[in-house]
């Protein structure tokens, strides 16, 4: 009823939302590594060990080097192009003792003040942010 | 017989299970999230139900990127709580139903759903949040939980369509169970949220309530022809998360009434809609 019958239709549409890595196939394959690093940090030892020293524990995962700079410099919008997923990113956000709503807000540009405020008041309109092609 | 009894939605923000297990729900950030569920609370301690069938996304916690089951139903005893990074949550395991839920799987994969069955996991706020929002913190949870997992994290996730034939096929399962028992179906996440990238937090109230009527109206054709597109343009990201709501839709039948609703703009990145429908027969 609501399914496409051209997946390669289907995903041709997610590249005409602004501001938006929608977590496809090819993104997972990408950063399969680093979201799997991400799953270690669910056990405060591994947190730990991660803490003590981010580039060795980093180095015993099957990262690319860009990869690798990215977490280090935990530039979110970075990981995403690198095939980071942000449900596991928030392991090293969390790590970091970030909210999501500290996290995310690193992500637009926006001061933290600036974005917390912008959400109390309604949040981001989706006014001129739904397609591209469309400009709309 | 089993009987579905009654729908509940609700968000899962995981800063509403911190607001909750650190003390804040009083706070003036806070507390017009947490009124909009008082008359729930109060309702569903009169309505007593024996098991849950809690439809929720696992947040890459007990399925990371080796397994990604489109439908997973828990047929397990228990359920520990997960650590997402900043320790386990202050809440009580979750019991299950097995006979139940094995049953549910039995019936959904001869009904042509082929359910993914687990053993053996924990879960996360998708899961415990609406827990704690429902029935607050209680020593022991008052129900049996069957845990069923939607993958809306690596896509394509399942259509709203296939959302909602799967609760209907859900409904025949639990009206086919021998034992008396009083069910409730909820349907977790959304409303609108987007948590990635520089478009990160969208809300679109006026598209939520829209969403809010049609899932209190009858039959659901507006609900089941929404496209994934559509999701991601205008509720953000994240907002996908809605046709797990549709499951329990589905599971209600042609027609419901809404005992009550509530939305409430923001929780941390997050619009927070809540409804609790009854179905009409």
């Amino acid at each position: 009823m609501t399914g496409p019958r051209d997946i390669h239709a289907y995903l041709a549409e997610f590249d005409d939302i602004p501001g938006t890595r929608v977590y496809t196939a090819a993104r997972a394959r990408q950063g399969y590594w680093m979201n799997q690093f991400a799953m270690s940090l669910m056990t405060a030892e591994n947190r730990e060990e991660f803490k003590a020293d981010e580039r060795a524990y980093l180095d015993a995962w099957p990262l690319t080097e860009d990869q690798k700079q990215a977490l280090l410099d935990r530039d979110y919008n970075r990981c995403l192009d690198l095939g980071g997923n942000i449900y596991f990113l928030a392991k090293l956000f969390s790590t970091d003792g970030l909210s999501f709503l500290q996290a995310v807000g690193t992500m637009t540009g926006m001061s933290p003040q600036d974005y917390q405020a912008m959400m109390v008041a309604g949040g981001r309109s989706p006014q001129g942010v739904r397609s591209i092609r469309e400009k709309r | 017989m089993a009987r579905i009894t009654a729908g509940v939605a609700t968000s899962h923000v995981p800063a509403v299970g911190a607001a909750i297990d650190l003390g804040k729900t009083a706070e003036p950030y806070w507390q017009p999230v947490f009124a909009g569920y008082d008359w729930s609370k109060q309702w569903i301690a009169g309505e007593k139900p024996d098991v849950v069938i809690l439809v929720y996304n696992d947040h890459a916690s007990a399925f990371d990127m080796r397994i990604i089951p489109t439908f997973a139903i828990g047929c397990a005893e228990r359920y520990g709580i997960c650590d997402e990074g900043w320790g386990p949550r202050p809440v009580p395991d979750v019991i299950g139903h097995p006979d139940l839920a094995w049953h549910i799987a039995q019936s959904c994969i001869l009904d042509e759903f082929d359910l993914t069955i687990v053993n053996e996991m924990q879960v996360d706020h998708g899961l415990t949040v609406p827990m704690s929002l429902m029935f607050g913190q209680p020593e022991a949870w008052p129900v049996k939980v069957v845990p069923l997992a939607v993958n809306v994290v690596t896509y394509p996730p399942p259509s709203g369509n296939r959302c909602w034939l799967l609760g209907e096929a859900i409904a025949r399962a639990v009206e086919s169970y021998p034992e008396d028992l009083n069910v409730q179906v909820w349907g977790t996440g959304g409303m609108s949220h987007q948590l990635q990238g520089p478009r990160a937090g969208l809300i679109n109230a006026e598209w939520d309530n829209r969403f809010l009527d049609w899932m209190s109206g009858p039959y659901g054709d507006e609900l089941r022809a929404i496209p994934h597109i559509e999701y991601l343009r205008e509720t953000g990201s994240e907002g996908i998360e809605m046709v797990m709501w549709l499951i329990m839709r589905g599971a209600l039948g042609r027609d419901v009434r809404a005992l009550h609703r509530h939305y409430h703009v923001p929780a941390s990145n997050t619009a927070v809609g809540h409804l609790v429908l009854e179905p009409v027969r």
